[in-house]
């Protein structure tokens, strides 16, 4: 009586070994590391190796090892001292085309990591960082498209000579509106149009004695806008997080509006929200010479002009026609300029933008070009208990400059104040104007003390917790009481195994939840014990009661587990960050403590107690 | 060692009109105040900006205070958080300043005002009025569809009148739980609902394990009435209920102790729940099963259903 076949030890036994062997990169801790990743066209290859392991070398700087990985190279060091200052000397020496990150890489030895086995991932408020949470204005993103479309009918029918009155968005949908002198130049723009944008929804309408054309954006085509807009900024936000320098950014979609950006150890927090949450752009466009200041002031600006600021807050007249806007852009860099060495940012722009840049500028020599340089920031506050969005758009003139010759694709501005700005400017032109304004709705910065104060405490509790409960558990059940004991160091190890294999992010509230497993977890035990001890009262043997207190305690403990599992999923599916950490953790603790408690400890028990005559039990 | 050396008989039945008065005033207290002075609901579900620093030395709150009214924050709530050394400071939604700048704002004054070497930024949270709706709304969707879950599971396993009474315990427990988090007027946020959730979970395990041998007992005791079955399957758990409470009692302490200020809302929760949660799965789930007229003929296993419940009781 009481004995398991052989297969069942195999396989508790293969399931502790697998177990351990996953937990087990967690023993060894992290290397300080600098990861250098190449941007804009530079690439990783033996030139940029030998110049980064050169530097080092030069400065007497000795690494524990070089990798290359996913992202570029990957430089360990033995101490944080020679990491920081191989930033410096990184940062100095290799150039604009690298960026470098100070990062913690886990110390896992090869072997391990070609089992795929790799140390807990630990979530931001362990390891300290942002987390920010975008959304994306889709009303501008429509009202834009709309606006194209505007500017698309207009290029059209001008070119095909179809002679129209006026042409507008309307207001409160995602339509255009073309008034007609009469039916015929409907009806031929109508067919241009059908032509020419064949998903575009058309309706005549007549209102008094004005003909009508109403163009509306498909619902399916707005559909596909939004999925646009949205990728469009992910893209931007990834290449934005690139430059930044942060060694495992996340930046990733979450619903339909919404993109979650996650920079773990950054510090200066200020800048990187700063450089994610502005959506600049820039817009080219001729000044006004001698033009009258004093009207526009007065608010009447002379025909075709508009009213702007310089930095220092003078006023200036710019024509209201743009040349060239910042989505034609294609590249831009900071540099310093040759002739008097002041900060400068250097422009590539898009065939398009080159040819139209270089005509006005042909047309225009000796006459002053004006940088606008604009802003968008969103505020949403909370007016009578309603949400109001109010949209600030902060433009600024940047620099006016006497066109001196025709421009070609490349050409640069100056008037920066400080070689910071123009490298903050270039890196946002760089990475693209944002196809629709973003702003952040949600933040969470941990810094990297409270971090690590978090792990501390953390691991103290549940070191604690666990204690208590073994000396509890040994007292009370004495040899049944070491068995749940063993039972609940294993797993304890296992939720951590899993943990290590599946990735799941490791949060504080996921601790919570590890401490709270440890205290439940026991519970299948005290079941078992506690029948077990009914058994022998009601004066059965001793190897019966082991049986029947096993077996009439599995339908309990299953449906007691069940049960909680069904609260820590429903949590799982509703909760965000840190909460699906606490989720996580609970599950797999409940599954595995089922193991451990049930199959794990009858296995121990069976091993003292089976196949021999017992006369008493020491529960 | 043991708490009871032979089977216990205590007549936890025989009092449940006492325990149902009990629980009705608690109710009645914790809804009373959950209906005038609500909960303290962290930025989570209201919105705003939480600031914590950390300083060198000890800090004067009013210090704090003042640089804060000075930099045009007169309206930030400013409290020492775990030690004399931490600040937490709550900034409600500001209508001129982005919110996503407040908290940059915040650090500069407290910078200037201290040194930066002295004040370190330990943690920044700034959650959107729209996220914090979204938040709110999902965390009572989140005990709705547990509830049902559970509702539906128990119905399943057991019989619509356990399924009512175990529910009746989680509502009752979470009831109270929150009462109390009202009455204390201890900050509620996103942990403390998970906390809440759990609470959900343990208080239904206490709940079936009872039940379980409630439906055995009934199977096998050939006399006795309903309140004598119920009553007797009490008294042969209650060491199990206790020993596992207190073993989830102990390292909820040690969480409360030494996880830090952070997971001390947490903490509290689930001891308060817990406690609430072992006293209803005595009282209130099976009083309430009893009150609906639970009888033998209910849980005899029915030729239809055999199988399914042959599976899940073993001999």
């Amino acid at each position: 009586m009481n004995q398991y076949p052989v297969w069942k030890y195999v396989l508790i036994v293969a399931v502790l070994l697998t177990g351990a062997l996953y937990a087990l990169p967690n023993l060894y801790g992290d290397d300080p590391s600098v990861q250098v990743s190449p941007l804009r066209g530079a690439v990783v290859d033996d030139e940029s190796r030998a110049r980064v392991t050169g530097l080092l070398k030069g400065e007497g700087l000795s690494f524990k090892s070089f990798e290359e990985t996913e992202r570029g190279m990957l430089i360990r060091f033995n101490s944080t001292e020679d990491q920081y200052r191989a930033k410096d000397i990184i940062d100095a020496k290799m150039g604009d085309s690298y960026v470098s990150a100070l990062n913690l890489t886990p110390a896992t030895p090869a072997w391990l990591t070609s089992l795929n086995a790799a140390p807990m991932y630990l979530g931001l408020d362990l390891r300290g960082g942002v987390h920010f949470l975008m959304e994306v204005d889709m009303v501008a993103a429509l009202r834009q498209a709309g606006e194209r479309y505007v500017s698309d009918l207009r290029a059209i029918l001008r070119g095909e000579k179809v002679r129209y009155l006026t042409i507008a968005r309307v207001a409160s949908g995602h339509a255009v509106e073309i008034k007609f002198r009469d039916i015929a130049d409907r009806d031929a723009a109508q067919s241009l149009i059908r032509k020419e944008f064949p998903r575009l929804l058309l309706e005549e309408e007549a209102r008094g004695n004005d003909t009508f054309l109403v163009a509306t954006i498909s619902d399916q085509e707005l559909r596909e806008i939004k999925k646009l807009a949205l990728q469009q900024n992910v893209v931007t936000l990834r290449n934005r997080v690139n430059e930044l320098g942060v060694a495992e950014p996340v930046v990733q979609q979450q619903g339909e509006n919404r993109i979650v950006v996650q920079l773990p150890g950054i510090q200066d927090t200020a800048r990187a929200k700063e450089i994610l949450g502005a959506t600049a752009t820039l817009e080219f466009r001729m000044a006004v010479e001698n033009g009258d200041v004093e009207a526009a002031l007065a608010g009447r600006p002379p025909v075709g002009t508009r009213l702007y600021k310089e930095r220092n807050g003078s006023p200036i007249l710019l024509k209201k026609r743009i040349i060239v806007t910042g989505d034609q852009i294609i590249d831009a860099a900071s540099g310093i300029e040759q002739q008097n060495g002041s900060p400068t940012v250097f422009i590539s722009l898009d065939s398009k933008g080159a040819r139209k840049m270089a005509d006005t500028t042909r047309e225009n020599i000796g006459k002053p070009m004006a940088v606008v340089f604009i802003e968008n920031k969103v505020d949403i506050k909370r007016v009578d208990g309603e949400l109001v969005k109010s949209k600030k758009k902060v433009e600024e003139v940047i620099n006016v400059a006497v066109i001196r010759d025709q421009f070609s694709k490349r050409f640069q501005i100056t008037g920066l104040d400080s070689t910071d700005e123009a490298r903050d400017l270039a890196l946002l032109l760089r990475a693209g104007a944002l196809a629709a304004p973003i702003e952040i709705v949600e933040e969470r910065t941990v810094g990297p003390s409270l971090g690590q104060d978090n792990i501390d405490q953390g691991t103290n509790s549940v070191i604690v917790g666990f204690i208590i409960v073994m000396i509890f558990m040994a007292v009370w059940y004495r040899v049944f009481g070491l068995v749940a004991n063993i039972a609940l160091a294993v797993n304890l190890v296992m939720i951590v195994a899993v943990l290590s294999m599946l990735q799941a992010t490791l949060t504080l509230p996921g601790i919570a939840g590890i401490v709270l497993t440890v205290g439940m977890a026991v519970d299948a035990n005290v079941l078992i014990f506690e029948r077990i001890r009914e058994e022998l009262r009601s004066g059965n043997t001793p190897q019966a009661s082991i049986n029947a207190g096993y077996d009439k305690a599995l339908s309990t403990i299953a449906d007691a587990n069940i049960t909680t599992l069904i609260a820590a999923l429903v949590l799982y599916a509703f909760g965000t960050g840190p909460i699906k950490g606490f989720a996580i953790t609970l599950s797999i603790g409940i599954i595995t403590s089922m193991f451990t408690a049930i199959m794990g400890t009858r296995a121990v028990i069976n091993l003292i107690y089976g196949r021999r005559k017992v006369k008493k039990l020491a529960i | 060692m043991k708490i009871f050396n032979k089977e216990p008989s205590f007549d936890f039945m025989g009092k449940r009109k006492l325990a149902l008065v009990m629980s009705l005033i608690l109710v009645i207290i914790s809804i009373g105040s959950l209906a005038t002075r609500g909960l303290n609901f962290g930025i989570d579900f209201t919105g705003g900006t939480l600031i914590e620093v950390g300083y060198n030395n000890t800090v004067d709150l009013g210090d704090v205070r003042e640089t804060l009214a000075d930099a045009g924050y007169g309206d930030a709530i400013a409290q020492h958080f775990g030690t004399s050394k931490d600040v937490l400071i709550r900034v409600p939604p500001h209508g001129e300043k982005s919110d996503a700048d407040l908290s940059n704002d915040v650090l500069d004054a407290l910078h200037a005002a201290a040194g930066s070497d002295e004040v370190e930024m330990r943690r920044v949270e700034f959650v959107g009025p729209q996220v914090g709706d979204e938040l709110t709304e999902d965390g009572g969707l989140a005990m709705i569809y547990a509830l049902f879950g559970i509702l539906i599971y128990v119905t399943l396993r057991f019989e619509k009148r356990f399924a009512v009474g175990s529910v009746a315990a989680l509502v009752h427990d979470v009831v109270i739980t929150l009462g109390i988090f009202s009455l204390l007027q201890l900050e509620f946020d996103l942990t403390t609902l998970a906390a809440i959730l759990a609470v959900i979970g343990y208080s239904l395990n206490d709940t079936i394990v009872v039940f379980d041998r409630i439906r055995e007992n009934f199977r096998k005791m050939r006399k006795g009435t309903p309140v004598e079955i119920a009553n007797r399957s009490i008294n042969q758990m209650l060491s199990r209920t206790l020993v596992t409470s207190i073993t989830t009692l102990f390292v909820l302490l040690a969480l409360f102790v030494l996880g830090g200020a952070i997971i001390h809302s947490f903490a509290t929760a689930l001891i308060i729940g817990i406690v609430v949660g072992t006293y209803s799965s005595v009282y209130v789930a099976s009083a309430t099963a009893l009150a609906l007229g639970i009888n033998k003929q209910d849980l005899m296993p029915i030729k239809k259903e055999g199988e399914q419940e042959t599976l899940g009781d073993l001999p």
